[in-house]
């Protein structure tokens, strides 16, 4: 798998990691991809006896791979052992088509700025057609400390 | 640029970026913007941005930790529109 480093230094973990693959990086764009478990918990009651992925999840994917995958490699040489934290700050997503169990999605994100530990990208995620799921703004605060 | 005509562009700015619960009456030049104008860390980003366009000047990190309330940004305008 390529680009482990930056999943390594993800701070998730099952079942609220939403993170396979990061496949490109640069300073300006971001490409990774994730499979949605057949068996992730939240499809037993979203929605009773049909199975869809939740909105708040594919956003959080989105977020996930296109915020924080990418924050942590604009960063890489700032930070040592010290892990990365992002605060959700922002996120404006319009969806265009449902995911069901077992689908794997590709999510690409673009950065508009990064600075003043801001960092602001447009997000799109895509399914196996290339149709688009979702797209729209995701911004976060970097802070390197423990958020309490 | 006198400070009340840096103030007259910087308002409409940071009014934009107020929350719901506070009232553009509450915008004076002694407002802290985060602690009384209760306007987050990201939004206060977004203001910078904003008068780093609108004042064609650029904000170091620096710059951030001096921005407090509203004077202290009119007085970081007035320093870099005149360098």
């Amino acid at each position: 798998m390529k680009y482990q480093y930056i999943i390594n230094q993800l701070p998730y973990s099952e079942p609220f990691l939403f993170v396979d693959e990061v496949l490109s990086v640069s300073e300006d764009n971001i490409l990774g991809t994730y499979t949605f478990k057949k068996d992730l918990i939240f499809y037993e009651g979203h929605f009773k006896d049909n199975p869809v992925t939740p909105g708040v999840i594919l956003t959080e994917c989105m977020a996930q791979i296109g915020l924080v995958c990418l924050g942590i490699f604009l960063l890489k040489d700032e930070t040592s052992s010290e892990k990365i934290n992002l605060a959700l700050s922002s996120t404006e997503i319009d969806f265009y088509c449902p995911v069901f169990p077992g689908e794997k999605v590709k999510v690409v994100s673009i950065k508009e700025y990064f600075r003043f530990n801001k960092l602001k990208c447009k997000v799109k995620m895509l399914n196996a057609k290339d149709e688009i799921i979702a797209k729209g703004t995701i911004s976060g605060m970097i802070v390197n400390r423990d958020l309490k | 640029m006198t400070s009340e005509e840096i103030y007259s562009k910087l308002e409409p700015i940071i009014k934009t970026y107020l929350p719901e619960d506070v009232s553009a009456k509450e915008v004076n030049r002694k407002s802290d913007l985060t602690r009384e104008l209760n306007i987050n860390s990201a939004h206060l980003v977004d203001i910078v941005l904003d008068i780093e366009d609108v004042f064609n000047i650029e904000f170091k990190n620096e710059d951030m930790e001096r921005l407090r309330n509203v004077n202290d940004a009119i007085s970081l305008i007035q320093q870099k529109t005149s360098a």
